[in-house]
């Protein structure tokens, strides 16, 4: 322990003393400027103290007592709780002078005349060196089983959790106590305004005009929900319990969704479905049904959802029936129970932490999409739309955001909480180092046939839209003048090849910017969400569940209200990022993060403890355990985690359309910029172009990755 | 976890060499057409050799994030889109006078710049008007409209589609307009009417005029220059400028209050009302007026002599108070009141 943090106050050290300590120049240290510039690396905190700036004394304070504690230290636990305090102590100090005194001058008017710019690398180290000395000491108190390793991970995640969603979330939810007209704050209207009949009224099921937009998102996240994930199972089930013969079709098929850019799904089901569309006219001409606009409103919205989410819901799941193993379906059926009794009671309730999480994703997911209603919505107001137009509506009113968003994360920790419930706490271990004849059950024939009933014409339904879309991508005008054309690619991706190969197209800046960008935080994403889900499972830690919720609330935060809020909290020092691509990285990171925890803790589910303590008991600590059999145990979920969160950042809108800025503008954004000016075709051809690039991507990663060897040998058992 | 690490590693390398290159450059963000956005910056760099990054956001998206940025702002100027939100901006002192000559220009661009002490100056017009699809008009048998009035007829029910102006400034213009034209109850009592018909209040203004031209609805109400686009673009549409008389919108060009790039700034602000700068919008299907006399427009294009014109009182129907005591209004007596239409 002591050796661990002698280290920590080492480099602590060095960052406060060598590196800079503020942003430098224009660039900026978030823009890596200074890496190419080394020179102007600016003043460390060491020479901007002696400087003048007395207030940056603070983490040395904290080091000091650090170093104290190392040198006088009696004993192991005197020596704990004084790194813990002396961390502690240090981190705060460095906080308060961060928050006090800012860019224009100091806040609530001490210390006189101080100001100071935005934190830069040598903050950042000082910082990390700290939180580690702080944890360090906690693991030497016997907490996490006495692993620096573990209490380390939770800090840093605890910390970044903090400083990338909680505090940006605060300027924005704080707002929901603000009072009319300017009164300050307070709780008088907060309540009133929250249970309000405009956002809970039920008025549209008695027939008496229009239903608040909460009551709408719960009754449409419940029915997306539980559509996606019956409808993820009955792919899942196919793909591991049949012998369907067009297996990776089916899985490609599923697949795309996902990797379609929002309002594209939309676009199709409008030119298919609407009133104008091409099957309400065909039916019309055939049977005489009158062409009308149901589209519009929640049957529209929620066929769309259930296009756009059912392959998130069969992501999680396929992992889940994959892992259930072959030797409980066996046991049961030596005992004589026939195939559906089998599937009933041992495949289906071990399959509960998938559902749970699948069905938690989804719910989630509708709650806070944003393309669809916007397109497809009708008169139908859901919580997100809402949340958006009361941000950049005719009159803005932050305050009734920032109550809707309170809405939408109460409705979430509800979902949630009953989720935890019927999961509960029963042993879903089914991946154990025991052998077993690694084939799994054959479905029962009804079931098959139920699957393949449910699973096929969706499918098809899927290609017919991917059909439509690229179709639409090679005519003049969607819709109307059906003669080929390719003009659309042309504008959007032309090269010229004259001194060199020249980008001329309109769509390349935000091309590149986008796959770079999206290249960086899907490794990120899937690092810091898979280690929160090994904490999750395997570890044992004092409010473990409001750690676990904490890390799910970037997600059912509207895009929206996330934008605003990170440009409200990162514009200024001490921590300034806007304008600069690592604040889309970052906003990547922590948003897509939940998907990665999600997927680990049900994959995780099912690995068997004994795995990690034979491990341990031959000698290997937590993070070689981690590393050697955990890892690569998770093959398909840290796959699923890489691929999702790739794709989320490239089909993003609503997070980062507050965040592009003039040099890093997002591929999104520039299609949504398309479509509000009517220009379908470039649009489309901007998402076909984006939407192969990512399959590619993704089988890369596949193939990068690989399967995990479970020697589970893909076929199933004789009928 | 180690390759995770080390992919991550490489990435973040990548990304470094990416970003480290970038000179200090104009930030635009432009709420115009994207096609007009690109075509203007690439102009304006070649003809005064400034780097422009450019972005393109919604008006509305912009006033929240110059809200949010206020103090240290990170956009430069704002081009484009309409009016009213340049104004609230203006009013919260979120921009700042350029001190741009605006002598040359048409009298509605001067009062705008006069009306917010030379903050937001105005580059074009749009003028409120109706769309109404032919084909599906022949096919329902029902009679072109030519008035306001009109929307109000029964034959109508459930064809009508129209912007909600709690979301659309579009909405609120002809809220505005409405209200201008009848006074404010006869209005409410029209609009009312009017929204017995509506089977969608939109969240987007341009999108009844979509709907309108994909046969999605019958009617729309928008800004008769994005509907000359759609009717170029080969849609079987006819659009209609109402005969009791139309509103109409200003687009404006505001300085960001305490940009770094005031001269880069003041530049772009001269350029984009320069007549030749705003001559090049034809080329991209840019079919709103522009601000300099001098400046080309298209024989398709709406032409502000031959539509009746109210004379829309920015200063009254732009404050937020009066903006406000009218959606509330719109709120309970057009959109609770409105029938719901069962489809």
């Amino acid at each position: 322990m002591k050796r661990t943090a002698g280290l920590w106050l080492l480099i602590g050290l060095i960052g406060y003393a060598l590196l800079p300590w503020y942003l430098v120049g224009d660039p900026g240290f978030w823009r890596f400027g200074w890496l190419a510039d080394p020179v102007h690396l600016g003043p460390s905190a060491l020479v901007s103290m002696l400087e003048g700036r007395w207030w940056l004394a603070a983490p040395l304070v904290g080091f000091a007592a650090t170093a104290a504690t190392l040198g006088l230290g009696k004993g192991q636990l005197t020596a704990a709780r004084g790194l813990v305090a002396s961390g502690a102590l240090g981190l705060a100090l460095m906080v308060a002078q961060g928050l006090l005194i800012l860019g224009h001058g100091p806040r609530l008017g001490v210390p006189e005349g101080a100001s100071q710019p935005g934190m830069g690398a040598g903050a950042l180290v000082v910082a990390a060196a700290l939180l580690f000395v702080l944890t360090t000491g906690v693991s030497g108190l016997g907490k996490g089983r006495g692993d620096a390793f573990i209490t380390g991970l939770v800090g840093a995640i605890v910390a970044l959790v903090g400083l990338f969603v909680f505090y940006p979330m605060a300027f924005v939810l704080g707002r929901a106590f603000e009072l009319r007209n300017g009164a300050g704050f307070g709780v008088s209207e907060f309540f009133p305004r929250l249970f309000s009949p405009e956002i809970w009224s039920g008025a549209c099921f008695v027939g008496a005009g229009w239903c608040g937009p909460a009551v709408n998102s719960v009754i449409l996240a419940l029915a997306t929900a539980a559509g996606t994930t019956l409808l993820g199972l009955a792919f899942a089930l196919i793909a591991t319990r049949t012998e369907f013969r067009a297996k990776k079709l089916l899985r490609v098929l599923s697949i795309l969704p996902i990797i379609t850019p929002p309002f594209v799904i939309g676009l199709a089901l409008i030119l298919l479905f609407g009133r104008a569309g091409t099957i309400t006219v065909g039916l019309h001409e055939i049977f005489g049904i009158e062409q009308s606009r149901w589209l519009y409103g929640f049957w529209g919205v929620w066929l769309s959802q259930m296009l756009s989410f059912t392959p998130i819901a069969f992501l999680v799941l396929i992992g889940v029936v994959e892992g259930v193993s072959p030797s409980m379906e066996e046991a049961s059926q030596t005992l004589d129970a026939d195939r559906w009794q089998t599937f009933r009671y041992v495949t289906w309730p071990l399959m509960r932490p998938g559902l749970a999480n699948a069905f938690l994703l989804a719910f989630i997911e509708s709650l806070a999409d944003f393309g669809n209603p916007l397109v497809l919505g009708g008169n139908f107001d859901v919580l997100s739309t809402e949340i958006y137009f009361s941000i950049v509506g005719t009159v803005a009113d932050p305050a009734q955001a920032a109550i809707l968003s309170v809405t939408l994360l109460v409705l979430m920790l509800t979902v949630f909480l009953i989720q935890r419930q019927w999961v509960g706490k029963k042993n879903y271990a089914t991946v154990t180092g025991k052998a077993d004849s690694g084939r799994n059950a054959a479905l029962s024939p009804a079931l098959r046939w139920t699957c393949y009933g449910v699973a096929i014409p969706w499918a098809v339904f899927t290609a017919l839209i991917y059909a439509l879309i690229l179709f639409g991508s090679f005519v003049k005008l969607w819709g109307y003048d059906h003669s080929f054309t390719l003009e659309h690619y042309v504008r959007a991706f032309k090269i010229v090849f004259r001194n060199g190969i020249h980008f001329v197209g309109s769509a390349w800046d935000s091309y590149f910017t986008t796959l770079w960008i999206a290249g960086i935080s899907a490794p990120l994403t899937a690092a810091v969400g898979l280690a929160t889900a090994y904490l999750l499972v395997r570890q044992k830690f004092a409010f473990k569940n409001a750690f676990e919720f904490s890390t799910m609330l970037s997600f059912a935060i509207p895009g929206t209200v996330i934008g605003v809020a990170y440009v409200m909290a990162f514009n200024f020092p001490p921590v300034e990022l806007t304008g600069t691509a690592i604040i889309l990285v970052i906003v990547f990171v922590f948003r897509n993060m939940p998907v990665g925890v999600r997927g680990g803790i049900a994959a995780m589910s099912q690995l068997d403890k004994s795995l990690d303590e034979a491990s341990i008991m031959l000698g290997a600590n937590s993070f070689t355990t981690l590393r050697r059999v955990i890892m690569p145990l998770l093959g398909p979920a840290i796959l699923a985690a890489l691929t999702y969160s790739f794709v989320r950042a490239i089909t993003s809108v609503s997070a980062v359309i507050f965040l592009v800025s003039a040099q890093y503008n997002m591929a999104t954004a520039f299609i949504v910029g398309r479509v509000e000016n009517g220009e379908y075709g470039i649009s489309i051809a901007y998402a076909s172009v984006l939407i192969v690039t990512m399959l590619a991507c993704i089988l890369l990663m596949q193939l990068l990755i690989g399967r995990r060897r479970l020697r589970r040998a893909d076929r199933v058992e004789a009928h | 976890m180690i390759r995770l690490c080390t992919v991550s590693a490489i990435a973040l390398a990548a990304g470094i060499s990416v970003s480290a290159a970038g000179a200090a450059t104009l930030n635009v963000v432009c709420s115009n057409e994207q096609a007009w956005c690109d075509l203007m910056a690439q102009n304006f760099k070649i003809d005064t050799g400034i780097d422009v990054a450019m972005v393109r956001k919604s008006t509305g998206e912009v006033l929240a994030q110059i809200r949010a940025e206020a103090g240290n702002p990170k956009i430069d100027v704002w081009w484009g889109g309409t009016g009213d939100p340049h104004m609230i901006a203006a009013a919260e002192d979120l921009t700042e006078a350029s001190g741009v000559d605006t002598s040359q220009l048409l009298g509605w661009a001067r009062n705008m710049t006069d009306m917010t002490d030379g903050k937001a100056i105005g580059v074009h017009v749009g003028l409120l008007g109706m769309i109404y699809n032919t084909e599906v008009v022949a096919a329902k048998k029902l009679d072109a409209p030519a008035c306001w009035r009109d929307l109000a007829k029964p034959q109508y029910k459930g064809e009508i589609q129209v912007a909600n102006p709690k979301s659309s400034g579009t909405a609120y213009t002809e809220l505005a307009t409405l209200v201008q034209l009848f006074g404010e109850d006869e209005g409410f009592k029209l609009l009312a009417e009017i929204g017995a018909n509506v089977n969608q209040y939109t969240k987007s203004g341009s999108a009844p005029g979509k709907a309108v031209a994909r046969g999605e609805t019958t009617i729309g109400i928008g800004f008769m220059h994005d509907m000359v686009n759609l009717k170029k673009q080969g849609f079987p549409v006819q659009i209609v400028a109402p005969c009791e008389g139309t509103g109409y919108e200003t687009g404006a060009v505001s300085m960001v209050k305490g940009t770094p790039h005031k001269e880069e700034a003041k530049k772009w602000i001269e350029y984009v009302i320069s007549a030749d700068a705003q001559s090049a919008g034809l080329e991209v299907g840019v079919y709103n007026i522009p601000s300099n006399p001098g400046a080309k427009t298209d024989p398709d294009a709406p032409d502000m002599a031959s539509v009746k014109l109210i004379d829309y009182d920015y200063k009254t129907y732009g404050s937020s108070d009066t903006r406000t005591r009218l959606l509330e209004r719109w709120d309970a007596e057009v959109k609770n009141a409105g029938g719901q239409i069962q489809e």
